[in-house]
C-alpha cells in the first residue's frame, strides 16, 4: 500500500489518506473548491495562497497541466486535498503530470480522503485551519499535528497581498492598439485578467501591491500625463479588513474621477474605501457554478467564485456612501444563493467592483461583459481628455461585442 | 416573471409506446410535468397511448385521454378539451412531430391553442439537420463537412471530397433510423442504396466520418430572461461513431480541460440562442478530436431527451419539472432547488461522484441482427451506477446489467496466440461487450496505448480498466487480506468478483467483510458537491469514510425496482413498485425504493420517501437493508412488483434473514418448480400441458414422440437467450438438432431440454389476480388476439374477453383461486391459461405483478399494484374492498361489456438489420420481443382494436391494396376476412396460391409477382418491390411450417422497413378486419380515462345493486 498522508484540521477532526504531491507538513486556512474542471487555475490562482484546498470533484489530474492554463507563474495552495489523484494523463493540450507539478512545487498533497466528509464538516462547523502532513510529517502524534495547525496564523487580521503581488511594476501591451491606458494593482492579479484588458485595447500596467496613489498616477495616459484612464484592483488573499494600503488608493482614484473597476479582494476593498464593513463567510464561495444576478440586466449569469470573505452593505436600493462625498452607491449584484453582496456601483462617480470573476478561469464566461463596462466606463469619462478630443468614442463606447 | 395568469388549462403529449430510442424516460419527464403544472391550479389534459405509464394514472392529469397520438385523435381532443396550451418538449419526438403536424394542419391556430415550452420555427431549425449547419455556422462554430445526394453518383463524389469513413443518412426518417457508416465503397453504395429507398425525398445526407473523436453532450436550460444554464455534462466512453444511446457514458465529463469545457459551453449557449429554443432543456452533442481539440457540433434535441433524464437523475437536477414551470412563464431564478430548498435552480449543478450509464441490449431476441454498434440506436434500456470514482461507479453500472458477460472477469488464462489476436481485433469493434474485451486484452499484456488505439476509447478510461485489472491481481496474490479488500471496494468489486478471484464463496466473502467492518456509507445527491445541506434522502453506496444516512426511527418498507429496461421486463414493473410507494406512504410507512435505471419514475426523487441508487444484486441490497436498520425498523422488502429481478433475490434475502413481505420464498419457488406446481394443479384437477425433459439432443425426438407433435422446446441454458422453438415433427427436430449444435447449444442432464406438448390453435388467456392468502380478488381476464404459440407479451389481448363464455370465465377463476391459494400468494398472481377446444390448460403461474397489472388496472378502474401492496403490508382483500381501494361488489372477471380495452403490443424489428443490411424477420413466436404496448378504448372490440393499431403504428388502412399470402393450414380461415376486404373496397392481390383459394370462392384478385421470380420481362415489379414503394396498403402474410422462417421474409422484411401494416396470424386478420368495419369513414370517438373509470365503476356497483 502506498505512503501514507494525513489531513487535520484544528478542531482535531483527522482525515487520514495517501501522501501525494510533495512530502512534507504545510498548515493554512482549509476551503473547499466545487468546480469539477480548471484545478490547475485554482492552484495557480494567487487567492488561494495560504489555503489548504479540497477539490470536491473526485477525479483530479486526469488532463495533467500545460502552460496555457495557468493564472500565474506558480502554484499558490499551501496544500491540496483530493480524492482520487490521476494515475493518467490525458490530454492533448497536457504538458505534464499534476503530481510532478506538486512536487516541483513544493505542495504537499493528500489523495483518497473522503473529501465530501471534509466538505460537509467545513460547512457545518465553519472554515478552520487545517495541515496536511506526509513523509516524516506523518509520523507526529495526532495532539502534535494538531497542535501544529493551531498554531498557523488566522485568515481573519491578515494582510496577505504583499507576498503574492509583483515586486516590480510591469507592462501588458495592449492587443491590436492601444486605446487605453490602466493602471492594476495587483494584490494577486490573474492572467486571465490582464489577458481581457489587454484584448480590449488597454495597455496595463501591474503595479505592486504597496504602490500609492501617487504611483498610480505616474502611469499616466496618453491624453494626459498625471493619471491612467482608469484603475483596476484585482483579487487577491486575505483578509480585506487587514488589507489598509489599496483602501487609501481606491479612495483617491474615486475621488479623482478616475474610472474604476475591481474584482473580489478589489470588491472587498471598494467597499471598504466606501466606508461599508467586511466580515467573513462560514466557509465561503468556491465555484464556477454561482448563480449571480445583475440587477441591471434582470439577468442571472453563472459565475466563477473564490471569496471567504464579504462586503457588508445594504441589499436593497442606493444609498449614501458612509465615507461621505463619493455620492451613492448601490449593490449591483447579488448571490442568489445565499444574498451575499456580489457587486457594488457608484451612482455619481465612474466606478464599479464585483465580488466574483469575470475573467472565469477557470469558470463560465457569462461576465465577461463586465470588462466592456469598463471600457465603457472609461470611453464615457469626461474628465477624459481622449474621449473629449474624440467624440465619436463617446457614441459608439465600445467595439467589442457584449458577449453575453 | 411569475407565472403566466393567461393559461389555465394545458394539454400535454406523451410519447405512446415504449420503443427503442424513446423509452420510459418520457414517462419519468411527463409525469414529472403533469404534477408541476397541477400543482400550480392548471387544468391538465394529456393524452398518451401507453397504459403502463404512470403519468397516465388517473390522478396525475384532470382529463387523460389514453388514445392514438395521431392528428386527427389529438385535434378531437382539443375541441373537446379546449386547452390554452400545448406542451410538447416532454414526450419525445413523438409530442414534438405530433405537435408540428398540428400547426401544419392549422389545428392550434383554429382552436387558439398556443405552443408553449417551444417554437415551430426553433424545432425545425434544430431538426432539420441543413438548418442546423447553417445555425452552427452563424455562431462561428463548426459541423461535420457533409452534402446532400439524390442518386448515387452524388454519394461517390461526396466520398471523393471527405474520404472514408462517411456517415450516411437518410432524409426525413426519425432516430438515425436507416443511418450507417460506410468503411468502403461497397458500403457506401449498400448504405446509400438503401437509405435513398428509404427516404421519402430520395435522398441521403453523407456526412464526413469522425470515428474515433471523443464524443460530448451538454443538457441546457434557458428561460425567457435568456437565463441558461449547464445542468451536466456526459462523457462517451465510446468515441463517436457508437449512437450515445448505446455507448457507456459518464458524467461529468473527465478528460476536458476547463478551457475546452467552457468552449463547448459557450457553443452551446450560443447555438440554443441562434436557434431560437424558447424556454426549456434541450441538448447539444459535440465530437471533439482527441489529436487538436478540434470541435463540431453533432445535433441539438429542442427537447427533453433520454440523456435529460439521465442528467436529472445523475445531478439532483429535475430538467422536466422545471421545463414545466419556464414553459407557464417563471424564470429559473424564480424556481427553487428541491433538493436544498434554500438555492434557486438557476446554477449548474456541482457533483462529487462519478455516474456511469451502461446500455442494455437484446441481441439475444434477434439472432439474425447485426450486433455492431454503430449510429443507429439498438438498445433498449440502461443501468446507471454512482460511485465515488470510476471504477466504483462502472463496476455498479456492469453489474446493474444482470448480464455477467458483461461485467469484469479473471477467469481463465489470459488470452495468447491467435486468440489474443483475435481479442485485439475485437476491442476495433464497438460491441456490447467490447469493455470486456478491453479489459481482457489488458490482461493478457497488450498495452493501454494500444488498445487505445484500436479502440478509439480514450486512453485515461483503458488505464482505469488496467487499474482494475491490478487490483484483481493483488486480490488474487494476496487474497482476502481487509486491506486488499478494502480497496477492491473502493474500486468497484462485488462480493461475488473477490468470490470468483479468491475460489471463497460469495457468503464467505461477505462474512469476512462484514466481521472486518468492510461495509459501504451512503452519500448523497445533493446537487452542489455538499456545499448546501441536502433535504432529499437520494442516496448511492460507495466505500468510503462518512455515512450520511440520517434516523428517522420509522417503519420502512424497502421496494425492489425491477432495474434496466429489457424486452419482457419493462416499465410496466416501474409502475407498479411506483404504486406500492404511494399506496404504502399513504398508510404511514416510511417507503424507500431501490433501483438502478435511471429512465424510470420510480428513480425520481420525489416518489418514495427515500431512493437508493443500487444495482439490484443480493450484497447491494443487503446493505441497503443494513442502512436502513440504522435509520429505523425495516418491516420487510417487496420482491413481487418489480418482475424476476426482484423476485429471484427473495430467497437470497430470506437466507440472510431480511423479511420478504408478501408471498414467501417458499411459496414462489413452488410456482417456480415445475414438478411441484405439476402437484398444485393436480390436486385442483387442473391441468398443464404435458411435458418431459430431453437431456441430449438425441434423445429430443423420441422425447418428443412420446408427447405428439408439435412440441414447444425451451432449453434450460443457454448464453443470453432463451432459445424457445415450436417443432412440428421429426424433420423439424433434426433440424433443430443441427442448428442447436452449431450454434453451441448444450443440452445434457444437468441442463435439460424442456419439450412441452405444444397447444394448437388454443385461445390464450392471461388473468391477473390478487389474493391475500385466502380470499381471491380476479384483477382481470384477458383474451388473446393471437393463439397461443404467440408469447403473452407480443400478442393482442381485450378485456373484457370478447369470444369466452360465462362457464369459461368461471372455469378461470375457479382454476385462478385455487392455484392462488394452493400456492399460497399473498399479494399478485399472474397466470396464462390455453384453452384448446373445450379443455382449460395452465401455462404458468408467476407469483408477482405482471406486465398487464397497468393495462387491467385502467381498464376496470381498480389499482391493482396498490392493492397489492396493501396486501403485503397485511391487509386483507375484505378490507380493501371497505377502504374503496378495491370495489365494494364484483371483480375484474364481471367487466361491463361496453367498455372495451384492447392492448397491443409494439415490436422493434425495424431496428434490426442483417449482415446484409436487411431488417431481422418478423413472425411472433414463443419469445417475446415486443418493446413495449399501446392500450384502445372504445364500447366494442372492433373500435378498441382499430385505436390500438392506430397507436401501435398508425393504423389499419381505409381503402387500397391488400397483399395476401398465407400457409396452406390458413386458406379456409382466410377466406372470410378476405373477401369481407373485398368487399369494403380492397384491392386484393395474392401470390398463386392463395389467390387460387380466394377466385374459387368468388373474390376478386389481382396478380402478385413473386420476389423469387425477379423483375418481369416487361419490367413488372416483384410484390417486394411494390410494398418497398409504399404501393400495398396491408400485408398478410403467415408463414407455412413454423420452422421455415425464410418463406416469405423478403415481404415482411419490406413491409417492416417501409412500416406498412404487418398481419402475420389468421387471428389478427380478423380482428383487423373487423376493426377495419368499425371505423368506417369517420373518425374516433374519444373518451377521457377518468370518464371510462366513472362508467367502469357505475356499472360494476349497478351489477352489485342487482
Ligand atoms: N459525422 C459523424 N461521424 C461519426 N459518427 C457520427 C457522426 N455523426 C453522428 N455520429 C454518431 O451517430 C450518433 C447518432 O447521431 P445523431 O446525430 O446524434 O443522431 P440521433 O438523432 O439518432 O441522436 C452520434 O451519437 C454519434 O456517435
Ligand atoms: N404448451 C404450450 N402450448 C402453446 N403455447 C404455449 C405453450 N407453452 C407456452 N406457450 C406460449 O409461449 C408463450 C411463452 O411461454 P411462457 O411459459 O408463458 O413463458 P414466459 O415465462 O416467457 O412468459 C406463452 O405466452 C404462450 O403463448
Ligand atoms: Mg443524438
Ligand atoms: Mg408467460
Amino acid at each position: 500500500m502506498s505512503e501514507r498522508g494525513v489531513v487535520v484540521l484544528e478542531d482535531g477532526r483527522m482525515f487520514v489518506g495517501q501522501a501525494y504531491g510533495a512530502r512534507g507538513s504545510s498548515v493554512g486556512e482549509a476551503v473547499f473548491a466545487t468546480g469539477m474542471t480548471g484545478y490547475q487555475e485554482t492552484l495557480t490562482d494567487p487567492s488561494y495562497h495560504r489555503q489548504i484546498v479540497t477539490m470536491t470533484a473526485p477525479h483530479i489530474g486526469n488532463t495533467g497541466m500545460n502552460r496555457a492554463d495557468a493564472e500565474s507563474s506558480r502554484i499558490w495552495v499551501a496544500g491540496f486535498v483530493v480524492r482520487d489523484a490521476a494515475r493518467r494523463v490525458s490530454s492533448w493540450r497536457a504538458e505534464a503530470t499534476l503530481d510532478d507539478a506538486l512536487r516541483e512545487a513544493d505542495v504537499v498533497g493528500v489523495s483518497g480522503v473522503d473529501t465530501r466528509a471534509m466538505v460537509r464538516h467545513l460547512r457545518e462547523r465553519g472554515a478552520m485551519r487545517a495541515g496536511v502532513f506526509s513523509g516524516a510529517g506523518a509520523e507526529a502524534t495526532v495532539a502534535d499535528l494538531v497542535a501544529m495547525v493551531r498554531a498557523a496564523p488566522q485568515m481573519a487580521g491578515s494582510d496577505l497581498t504583499a507576498d503574492v503581488s509583483t515586486t516590480a511594476p510591469y507592462v501588458v501591451p495592449a492587443v491590436g492598439g492601444r486605446r487605453w491606458t490602466v493602471a492594476v494593482l495587483d494584490l494577486g492579479v490573474k492572467s486571465a485578467t490582464l489577458g481581457h484588458l489587454a484584448r480590449r485595447g488597454i495597455e496595463v500596467h501591474v503595479l505592486p501591491a504597496t504602490s500609492s496613489f501617487a504611483d498610480v498616477c505616474a502611469v499616466g495616459s496618453v491624453g494626459d500625463p498625471t493619471r491612467p484612464d482608469g484603475v483596476f484592483v484585482s483579487n487577491g488573499p486575505g483578509d480585506p479588513g487587514a488589507t489598509e494600503g489599496p483602501v487609501e488608493v481606491i479612495r483617491a482614484v474615486l475621488a479623482a474621477g478616475v474610472p474604476f473597476f475591481g474584482i473580489c479582494l478589489g470588491n472587498q476593498l471598494l467597499g471598504r474605501a466606501l466606508g461599508f464593513g467586511t466580515f467573513k463567510l462560514p466557509y465561503g464561495h468556491r465555484g464556477i457554478n454561482q448563480p449571480v444576478m445583475d440587477r441591471a440586466r434582470g439577468t442571472v449569469q453563472i459565475t466563477a467564485h473564490n471569496h471567504g470573505f464579504a462586503v457588508d452593505a445594504p441589499v436593497h436600493g442606493p444609498v449614501e456612501a458612509p465615507i461621505g462625498g463619493l455620492g451613492r452607491v448601490e449593490v449591483s449584484h447579488v448571490g442568489l444563493n445565499d444574498g451575499v453582496v456580489e457587486g457594488l456601483r457608484l451612482l455619481d462617480r465612474p466606478g464599479f467592483s464585483v465580488q466574483y470573476h469575470p475573467e472565469a478561469a477557470a469558470g463560465p464566461h457569462d461576465a465577461e461583459y463586465l470588462f466592456d463596462r469598463f471600457v465603457d466606463l472609461m470611453s464615457a469619462n469626461p474628465a477624459n481628455p481622449a474621449v473629449a478630443a474624440n467624440p465619436a468614442t463617446q457614441a459608439h463606447p465600445s467595439t467589442s461585442s457584449v458577449v453575453n | 416573471m411569475p407565472r403566466r395568469a393567461d393559461i389555465s388549462s394545458v394539454l400535454v403529449i406523451g410519447s405512446g409506446p415504449i420503443v427503442i430510442g424513446q423509452a420510459s424516460e418520457f414517462d419519468y419527464s411527463g409525469t414529472q410535468a403533469c404534477r408541476v403544472l397541477r400543482a400550480e391550479g392548471i387544468r391538465v389534459i394529456l393524452v398518451n397511448s401507453n397504459p403502463a405509464t404512470i403519468m397516465t394514472d388517473p390522478e396525475f392529469a384532470d382529463a387523460t385521454y389514453i388514445e392514438p397520438i395521431t392528428v386527427d385523435v389529438v385535434t378531437s381532443i382539443i375541441e373537446r378539451e379546449r386547452p390554452d396550451a400545448l406542451l410538447p418538449t416532454l414526450g419525445g419526438q413523438t409530442a414534438l412531430n405530433t405537435a408540428i403536424a398540428l400547426h401544419e394542419a392549422g389545428v392550434l391556430d383554429r382552436f387558439g391553442v398556443e405552443l408553449i415550452g417551444a417554437d415551430i420555427d426553433a424545432i425545425e431549425a434544430a431538426e432539420d439537420r441543413e438548418r442546423f449547419k447553417a445555425v452552427v455556422a452563424r455562431t462561428g462554430a463548426d459541423s461535420a463537412r457533409s452534402r446532400i445526394c439524390g442518386d448515387l453518383d452524388a454519394a461517390m463524389a461526396a466520398v471523393e471530397e471527405f474520404g472514408l469513413p462517411v456517415v450516411v443518412r437518410p432524409s426525413f426518417t426519425m432516430g438515425g433510423l436507416g443511418s450507417g457508416i460506410a468503411f468502403t465503397h461497397d458500403d457506401l453504395l449498400r448504405i446509400a442504396a438503401a437509405g435513398l429507398a428509404a427516404s421519402p425525398t430520395t435522398e441521403v445526407l453523407v456526412e464526413e466520418g469522425l470515428l474515433g473523436w471523443k464524443e460530448y453532450e451538454l443538457e441546457l436550460m434557458r428561460d425567457h430572461h435568456d437565463n441558461v444554464v449547464v445542468v451536466c455534462t456526459i462523457e462517451n466512453l465510446d468515441p463517436m461513431g457508437v449512437h450515445t444511446g448505446d455507448s457507456i457514458t459518464v458524467a461529468p465529463a473527465l478528460t476536458l480541460t476547463d478551457r475546452e469545457f467552457q468552449r463547448l459551453r459557450d457553443i452551446g449557449i450560443a447555438v440554443i440562442r441562434e436557434v431560437g429554443v424558447d424556454t426549456g432543456g434541450c441538448n447539444i452533442q459535440f465530437a471533439v478530436n482527441p489529436v487538436d481539440g478540434r470541435v463540431v457540433v453533432i445535433e441539438l434535441n429542442p427537447r427533453v431527451s433520454r440523456s435529460s433524464a439521465l442528467a436529472s437523475k445523475a445531478t439532483g437536477f429535475p430538467i422536466a419539472k422545471i421545463a414545466a414551470k419556464l414553459a407557464i412563464g417563471y424564470s429559473l431564478d424564480e424556481i427553487a432547488n428541491d433538493i436544498t430548498g434554500s438555492t434557486p435552480a438557476s446554477f449548474e449543478p456541482a457533483i462529487d461522484y462519478v455516474v456511469v450509464k451502461v446500455p442494455r441490449f437484446a441481441f439475444e431476441k434477434f439472432p439474425q441482427a447485426e450486433q455492431t454498434l454503430t449510429t443507429t440506436m439498438k438498445s433498449v434500456g440502461e443501468a446507471m451506477a454512482i460511485g465515488r470514482n470510476f471504477t466504483e461507479a462502472f463496476q455498479k453500472a456492469l453489474r446493474s446489467l444482470e448480464r455477467p458477460a458483461g461485467s469484469f472477469h479473471w477467469s481463465g488464462e489470459p488470452a495468447r496466440g491467435g486468440a489474443l489476436e483475435a481479442l485485439l481485433a475485437s476491442t476495433a469493434v464497438p460491441t456490447e461487450d467490447r469493455h470486456v474485451a478491453v479489459q481482457q486484452a489488458l490482461r493478457a499484456g497488450v498495452s493501454v496505448d494500444d488498445l487505445a488505439a484500436t479502440s478509439g476509447i480514450d486512453p485515461w478510461f483503458i488505464d482505469q480498466i488496467a487499474l482494475l485489472n491490478e487490483v484483481a491481481t493483488e486480490v488474487t496474490r494476496r487474497g482476502l487480506d481487509p486491506d486488499v479488500v478494502r480497496r477492491a471496494k473502493r474500486h468497484g468489486f462485488s462480493d461475488a468478483q473477490l468470490s470468483q478471484l479468491t475460489t471463497t464463496s460469495e457468503d464467505d466473502v461477505r462474512h469476512l467483510r462484514h466481521r472486518e467492518g468492510i461495509r459501504p456509507v451512503f452519500k448523497t445527491v445533493d446537487t452542489c458537491a455538499a456545499e448546501f445541506a441536502a433535504l432529499t434522502p437520494y442516496h448511492y453506496s460507495s466505500y468510503d469514510e462518512e455515512d450520511e444516512v440520517t434516523v428517522t426511527g420509522r417503519r420502512k418498507i424497502i421496494i425492489l425496482g425491477s432495474g434496466p429496461n429489457r424486452i419482457g421486463q419493462g416499465i410496466e414493473f416501474d409502475y407498479s413498485c411506483v404504486h406500492a410507494a404511494f399506496a404504502l406512504r399513504d398508510v404511514g410507512y416510511e417507503t424507500v425504493m431501490v433501483n438502478c435505471n435511471p429512465e424510470t419514475v420510480s428513480t425520481d426523487y420525489d416518489t418514495a420517501d427515500r431512493l437508493y441508487f443500487e444495482p439490484l444484486t443480493v450484497e447491494d441490497v443487503l446493505e441497503v437493508v443494513a442502512a436502513e436498520n440504522r435509520s429505523g425498523e425495516v418491516v420487510g422488502v417487496v420482491v413481487q412488483l418489480g418482475g424476476q429481478t426482484p423476485l429471484g433475490l427473495a430467497a437470497p434475502l430470506a437466507a440472510a434473514g431480511v423479511p420478504i413481505l408478501g408471498t414467501p420464498p417458499a411459496a414462489i419457488a413452488l410456482a417456480e418448480d415445475r414438478a411441484e406446481f405439476g402437484r398444485i394443479l393436480a390436486e385442483a384437477d387442473l391441468s398443464a400441458p404435458m411435458w418431459a425433459t430431453a437431456t441430449s439432443l438425441d434423445d429430443v425426438a423420441a422425447v418428443a414422440g412420446r408427447l405428439g407433435y408439435p412440441v414447444l422446446v425451451r432449453p434450460s441454458f443457454v448464453l443470453g437467450g432463451r432459445g424457445m422453438e415450436i417443432l412440428d415433427d421429426d424433420d423439424a427436430v433434426e433440424a433443430y438438432r443441427v442448428r442447436a449444435l452449431a450454434g453451441g447449444v448444450v443440452i445434457d442432464a444437468r441442463r435439460p431440454l424442456l419439450v412441452d406438448r405444444f397447444l394448437d390453435d388454443a385461445i390464450e388467456i392471461d388473468v391477473d389476480a390478487l389474493c391475500d392468502g385466502d380470499e381471491v380478488y380476479i384483477g382481470g381476464v384477458m383474451e388473446h388476439i393471437e393463439e397461443a404459440g404467440v408469447h403473452s407479451g407480443d400478442s393482442a389481448c381485450t378485456l373484457p374477453p370478447i369470444t369466452l363464455g360465462q362457464r369459461i370465465i368461471d372455469q378461470v377463476r375457479e382454476a385462478t383461486e385455487a392455484i392462488a391459494r394452493g400456492v399460497g400468494v399473498h399479494g399478485l398472481l399472474n397466470i396464462q391459461f390455453a384453452l384448446a377446444g373445450a379443455a382449460l390448460f395452465v401455462l404458468e403461474a408467476n407469483p408477482r405483478a405482471s406486465r398487464t397489472v397497468p393495462f387491467v388496472s385502467k381498464a376496470t378502474a381498480v389499482p391493482l399494484a396498490k392493492a397489492a401492496a396493501r396486501i403485503m403490508a397485511g391487509a386483507t382483500i375484505a378490507e380493501l374492498r371497505r377502504d374503496g381501494v378495491l370495489p365494494l361488489d364484483g371483480d375484474g372477471a364481471s367487466h361491463p361489456p361496453d367498455a372495451v380495452s384492447v392492448k397491443e403490443a409494439v415490436l422493434p424489428f425495424k431496428r434490426f438489420r442483417n449482415a446484409a443490411g436487411q431488417v431481422v424477420d418478423s413472425v411472433l413466436g414463443p419469445e417475446m420481443r415486443s418493446t413495449g404496448e399501446v392500450m384502445g378504448i372504445d364500447v366494442d372490440f372492433p373500435r378498441a382494436f382499430a385505436k390500438s393499431q392506430a397507436a401501435a403504428f398508425g393504423g389499419l388502412p381505409r381503402r387500397g391494396r391488400v397483399f395476401v399470402s398465407v400457409a396452406d393450414r390458413d386458406k379456409r380461415a382466410m377466406l372470410g376476412p378476405v373477401s369481407r376486404l373485398a368487399s369494403l373496397g380492397f384491392d386484393i392481390l395474392a401470390t398463386d396460391g392463395t389467390a387460387q383459394t380466394l377466385r374459387r370462392h368468388g373474390v376478386p384478385v389481382g396478380p402478385a409477382r413473386k420476389h423469387s421470380a425477379g423483375v418481369g420481362d416487361d419490367g413488372t415489379p416483384t410484390i417486394v418491390t411494390r410494398i418497398l414503394r409504399g404501393e400495398i396498403a396491408m400485408i398478410v402474410n403467415t408463414p407455412s411450417g413454423r420452422a421455415a422462417r425464410a418463406d416469405g421474409y423478403e415481404i415482411r422484411s419490406a413491409a417492416v422497413q417501409v412500416d406498412a401494416p404487418i398481419i402475420t396470424t389468421v387471428a389478427q386478420l380478423a380482428a383487423a378486419v373487423a376493426g377495419i368495419e368499425a371505423m368506417g369513414s369517420g373518425g374516433y370517438a374519444v373518451r377521457s380515462l377518468q370518464e371510462h373509470s366513472r362508467a367502469v365503476t357505475e356499472a360494476r356497483t349497478a351489477a352489485g345493486a342487482r
